[in-house]
């Protein structure tokens, strides 16, 4: 009998919270907007053991800077609150519980980091707040069907690996391939990626993995390892630092195999030049956006339109750090969604221009490299192209391969 | 075989890194007691001043003096501002102190300097003395490392000042009472031990970049090293720095998988400290009650 009237006691009070939560969120505008502003959160790794991440977030402001001493969208600055969470998932959780209960955003965009989206991914779907432009490569940003809130920016992991094993099936299907990965979700999609790619080959094809951790001082002796496996093709899925020791060392130890680097580290001014350009000859990657620092852009209208952002927002950054593009491109695509939500800005609308995107050619994207999705397709970029680094830059070639 | 030879000589050589690491460890323990979890942050700190000096461009071998200088200086300076008024507070206190130091360095290099990796030129010739297996760098680490280790010793040994600072840490009531200026000691103590942190970042900088976080795995490999060594004596830290590398290869290709590479270094430790507290060179402590 207690227990019954316990329980009548608690639904209702879930009730009366579940109807007061509702309140706020049907008057006039919607939270986080107003006729001069709007408000938009994000958490970024400003500090701990991935704040090379940081600086994307710093683009990120720099970029809605820009917009706002142009007037903003419509009228309205955008008020960019971009919070430190230290790369830690409890953290995340708390930063972004602070901006959706208190500071009362609009929508989340850019936040940063796998485990660290993976921790508020039940959190913001639950509440109805639209996270998009999610800035990690993990594929599961891309399920409408549960998770309605959430869309992700990166080309994903898995769909990069697909089109390196669409290469190697056509180009060297007898190749021998060792992979190095970095032992999380991140390597580990990478791998999957490969293997769903290779198809019923991947078992013949892939001879020796060997993983590291970020806490290891060098990957040298994975190298050794996978050089002693005797393959020829060497799929190297690392972090820039990790990248760099594993270009130079198997350059050092006398192993050529036909090397294929993940898009993470294909930055050539941050990752090829410390590992050494003449080390980096032959390698292959796929490329979505344009790379600042490649020659082959010198006289590009969005190059110089980024650097003139650069020179004028950033000039304390770093301007061969390529992270700084992704920001760009995120704060790109937020106004975007914005213009397309014209006055009608409520979350719902954010969520339905997000997923109206269609044959998008965003400046700083490779030619032809094009944005699209729909409401059933929560995936934002899905092709890629081929390119070998010459010991300068990277040359494109092929055709753009969608890993749809 | 020939891949069993390659993984010892990449063992010593990332050895050879954790034993410089260790040794500074050792220095301050030696005089203080203590284990400074901020040892690796400010070693990488001097390391980004050595690598501003070289990018304005001062030649290598000034900039690495100037470096240990500086390095020197500072560890004077943190300890009489800070460790200093800390020193009768709960071992508690100190960890905390030392923990915020770590964030410090850290979060100050990166802010400065910024995380993108920077290289880090070697003062040794690039071509290859002994065919691939092992760079001419790697091996130049080793011989530094036993440089600083006898050096550490004749000042030890052969030195009143060494001489003082042994005392010190022995028995800093009758040092005091022996007219040694003890609280002086514990600051030479912390300058040596941030300058040997110095040496060893330089070194270590060539081989896996210099980025904000380059010394925060490494400094658990150090402990280890230090801890398997005996944690108060420096040929011990060099011995173990040189095993861990080895072993820590060796089990992750061919016994555990690279996946638990790390868990070889954190089981040393645990083991060390369960079965031989002292390490394998490490005096045993007797108590008198």
């Amino acid at each position: 009998m207690e227990t019954k009237r316990w329980l009548r006691a608690l639904a209702l009070a879930a009730l009366a919270a579940a109807a007061f939560a509702g309140c706020g969120e049907q008057s006039g505008y919607e939270q986080g907007v107003s006729d001069t502003e709007i408000k938009v959160g994000s958490t970024n790794p400003y500090s701990g053991p991935a704040s090379a991440y940081g600086t994307i977030g710093r683009a990120e402001s720099a970029y809605f800077k820009m917009i706002n001493d142009r007037g903003g969208v419509n009228g309205r600055k955008i008020n960019f609150i971009s919070l430190d969470d230290g790369y830690s998932p409890p953290r995340t959780v708390e930063q972004v519980r602070k901006l959706v209960e208190e500071e009362q955003v609009l929508f989340l965009a850019g936040t940063l980091g796998t485990p660290t989206n993976t921790a508020i991914h039940q959190y913001v779907n639950s509440r109805g707040v639209p996270h998009i432009f999610v800035n990690t490569g993990a594929t599961k940003w891309g399920d409408p069907k549960n998770f309605p809130w959430t869309m992700g920016f990166n080309l994903s992991y898995t769909a990069e690996s697909r089109i390196y094993a669409r290469y190697l099936l056509e180009n060297k299907p007898d190749a021998k391939i060792a992979i190095l990965y970095q032992n999380d979700d991140y390597g580990k999609d990478y791998v999957e990626g490969l293997k769903k790619g290779l198809g019923d080959r991947a078992a013949k094809m892939i001879v020796a993995e060997a993983s590291y951790e970020v806490t290891d001082p060098t990957v040298d002796s994975q190298i050794v390892s996978l050089q002693a496996s005797g393959a020829d093709t060497f799929f190297n899925v690392t972090t820039p630092k990790f990248a760099a020791q594993a270009i130079r060392k198997a350059y050092d130890i006398g192993w050529r195999p036909l090397h294929i680097l993940n898009n993470v580290s294909s930055s050539v001014g941050s990752v090829l030049a410390p590992a050494g350009l003449e080390k980096s000859v032959g390698l292959i990657t796929a490329l979505y956006f344009k790379d600042p620092i490649d020659p082959q852009w010198a006289n590009d209208d969005d190059v110089k339109a980024y650097t003139e952002w650069f020179r004028k927002y950033m000039p304390d950054a770093d301007f061969k750090d390529a992270f700084n593009v992704s920001g760009y491109l995120i704060g790109q695509g937020v106004v975007h969604v914005l213009e397309a939500c014209g006055d009608e800005l409520t979350r719902a609308n954010v969520m339905k221009q997000m997923a109206s995107i269609s044959d998008l050619q965003m400046p700083m994207m490779l030619p032809g490299i094009k944005w699209d999705t729909g409401p059933e397709d929560f995936f934002l970029i899905e092709s890629g192209q081929l390119a070998r680094f010459d010991g300068k830059e990277w040359k494109l070639f092929g055709e753009v391969v969608s890993a749809r | 075989m020939e891949a069993f030879l390659h993984q010892v000589l990449a063992g010593l050589a990332n050895g050879a890194v954790y034993a410089s690491l260790a040794l500074a460890l050792v220095m301050i323990y030696q005089s203080t007691h203590h284990i400074n979890f901020a040892q690796g942050e400010m070693a990488m700190f001097s390391t980004y001043l050595a690598w501003a000096m070289i990018n304005a461009g001062v030649p290598y071998w000034l900039a690495f003096v100037s470096t240990v200088l500086a390095s020197f200086v500072i560890g004077v300076v943190i300890e009489r501002a800070v460790i200093r008024r800390v020193a009768n507070a709960p071992v508690l206190t100190v960890v905390v102190v030392f923990i915020a130091l770590l964030v410090i360095f850290n979060s100050v290099a990166g802010w400065i300097f910024s995380y993108t990796i920077k290289v880090f030129p070697s003062p040794f010739p690039s071509q290859p003395l002994f065919g691939p297996y092992i760079s001419t760098h790697e091996a130049g680490v080793v011989g530094i490392s036993v440089l600083v280790l006898t050096l550490l010793y004749l000042f030890f040994r052969f030195t009143p000042l060494g001489l003082a600072m042994r005392a010190t840490a022995e028995n800093p009531v009758s040092a005091r009472l022996a007219g040694i200026r003890v609280g002086w000691m514990l600051a030479l103590g912390w300058g040596l031990a941030a300058a040997i942190g110095a040496v060893a970042g330089m070194m270590i900088a060539s081989i896996v970049y210099l980025d904000p976080n380059m010394l925060s795995g490494v400094l658990l490999y150090a402990i280890a090293a230090a801890l398997l060594g005996g944690i108060d004596n420096p040929f011990g830290a060099v011995v173990g720095g040189l095993a861990i590398g080895v072993l820590e290869n060796l089990m992750g290709a061919y016994v555990v998988g690279t996946e638990l590479k790390l868990t070889v270094a954190l089981a040393v430790i645990i083991g060390v400290l369960i079965f031989r507290p002292t390490g394998l060179f490490g005096r045993a402590f007797v108590t008198r009650v």
